[in-house]
């Protein structure tokens, strides 16, 4: 059986395929806009397609606190239901 | 005197190739670009060909893979052609009044697949996740603005929706910018991504498609007596205008000079032409007389042609009423016989393939024309290119809703 990927692997593949940076750049510090080259519409992509990835909802006054990398790792493994 | 507009740059992306050089290369041999469809599966579908354009390299045309991934297939084929296009005249837009520049990039449907993808997720998700970039993709205008952000054009930007002549007309407005002072450069053209399910059920069940299925490379035969139909094809456009002191100053190429440009409508019927085809000459009339022509001094004429009974005929019908006695010496041939039908990008494809016969002084030909229709008869070309001298042509564009607009441009003197 295959490894299963950490939350911290999705979430940068995400990332890279999204936004088409490098996979250096995306470190738990970078920031989406300023250093990933995101804009408002990148930006709601992306929360749409963690929402969708990890099945968790990310209401938009959340969504707007999540300004780096790392944010979205952690909101995403507080909020996301353990698979047993 | 008025300003004069000269063509400095073209570029076309087309089942026929994905330059101008391939596109004209095929369409002078008389090959067609049509083919099975290979985007989706078309089991249950009426029509199963089309005119598809294959292996595209989109980092050519974007910088990166996120600006090609928010761009739908229309706005990726103008890209590409626009990218050429602008390469092609040597334009360097930094070295250049950005304000004095302006995109005229049309297209008859704009993104039909992002669309068609994203009513899928809101049927099958919810609307909670439709994409944010639905609508900035899907929109029609969308090509002209971004081809406006790749090279920095400040100057007039917008896009005429006129289906089938919608290349036509933004290149005629552009014209018609640069005569009045408005810009000295425009980048103008027309695309078009509708080989797609709903665009080819949606055509298919207008009837207004070719069935020929088995036979997909005779099924574009406009003004044959067999024709039974228009083939849907995918493709762009994009043409340089340039005021000509300022393309000389900057020793630009020049391709060609556009000195006619005239519009009508049938209003007739939403779809079917006005059978006298009164309307369609008006708007051939009315280019020949901006153009300071007679019919006598027409050399070639590019039709719109599209290959369906009722179109084909009233184009015939039109062409003879305009050119009187002459219409037994004008050659007009149907270059869709080869390229299909690219829609939005189908008036630019042509201008381009004028200009190119200008150029190389040979006139495309109509291939599968097997026998002529009586109701279409015109002094054809069938089969093979014809060497002729040519010095002005007429490309004319008929679209759903009415709209005509006919072209006249002439070798550069």
């Amino acid at each position: 059986m295959a490894e299963k990927k950490s939350i911290e692997e999705r979430v940068k593949e995400m990332i890279v395929e999204q936004l088409g940076v490098n996979p250096e750049q995306v470190t738990p510090k970078a920031k989406f806009i300023e250093d990933l080259g995101a804009d408002s519409l990148d930006t709601v992509e992306l929360v749409m397609a963690f929402e969708e990835e990890f099945n968790v909802e990310v209401p938009d006054e959340e969504a707007e606190k999540l300004q780096t990398v790392g944010d979205v790792i952690r909101y995403i493994e507080e909020h996301v239901e353990e698979e047993s | 005197m008025r300003r004069r507009v000269v063509v400095t740059g073209f570029g076309a992306v087309t089942p026929n190739g994905n330059d101008a050089n391939s596109l004209w290369e095929s369409v002078r041999n008389g090959r067609s670009g049509i083919d099975r469809v290979t985007a989706f599966d078309t089991a249950g579908y009426d029509c199963r060909i089309a005119g598809e354009v294959r292996g595209i390299d989109l980092s050519e045309a974007f910088r990166n893979p996120k600006e090609a991934r928010r761009a739908d297939r229309f706005s990726q084929l103008a890209m590409t052609a626009a990218k050429e296009a602008v390469r092609h005249s040597g334009l360097n837009t930094d070295r250049e009044d950005p304000s004095r520049i302006g995109v005229i990039v049309g297209s008859g449907i704009g993104g039909l697949k992002t669309l068609e993808d994203q009513h899928t997720v809101l049927l099958q998700k919810g609307p909670k996740r439709t994409s944010p970039l639905m609508i900035p993709m899907m929109i029609t205008n969308i090509a002209s603005g971004m081809i406006a952000i790749e090279f920095g054009c400040q100057g007039p930007n917008f896009c005429v929706v006129t289906a089938c002549a919608t290349a036509a007309h933004c290149i005629g407005e552009a014209w018609r910018l640069i005569r009045d002072e408005e810009a000295e450069v425009i980048v103008a053209g027309g695309s078009e991504a509708a080989v797609v399910p709903l665009g080819l059920s949606g055509f298919a069940n207008m009837r207004a498609l070719s069935l020929r299925n088995d036979d997909p490379q005779k099924a574009s035969r406009p003004f044959d007596k067999d024709r039974d139909g228009f083939v849907l094809s995918e493709g762009a456009g994009i043409v340089v205008l340039e005021e000509l002191e300022h393309a000389k100053k900057r020793g630009a190429p020049i391709l060609g000079e556009i000195i006619g440009y005239g519009l009508s409508a049938d209003a007739s019927h939403i779809t079917a032409p006005d059978p006298n085809g009164r309307c369609a000459a008006r708007a051939m009339t009315a280019a020949l007389k901006r153009a300071g022509k007679n019919p006598d001094q027409i050399d070639y004429i590019n039709a719109h042609a599209t290959s369906t009974q009722q179109g084909d005929a009233c184009e015939a019908l039109a062409i003879r009423s305009v050119f009187g006695p002459y219409t037994k010496k004008v050659p007009v041939s149907a270059t869709k016989s080869m390229t299909g039908h690219c829609l939005g990008a189908a008036g630019a494809v042509e201008l381009i393939l004028c200009l190119q016969a200008l150029e190389e002084q040979l006139i495309p030909p109509t291939i599968n024309l097997d026998n002529p229709d009586p109701a279409c008869d015109l002094h054809h070309v069938p089969y093979e290119a014809r060497e002729s001298k040519l010095k002005v042509a007429m490309s004319n564009s008929f679209g759903f809703g009415g709209h005509n607009a006919s072209l006249v441009v002439a070798k550069f003197e």
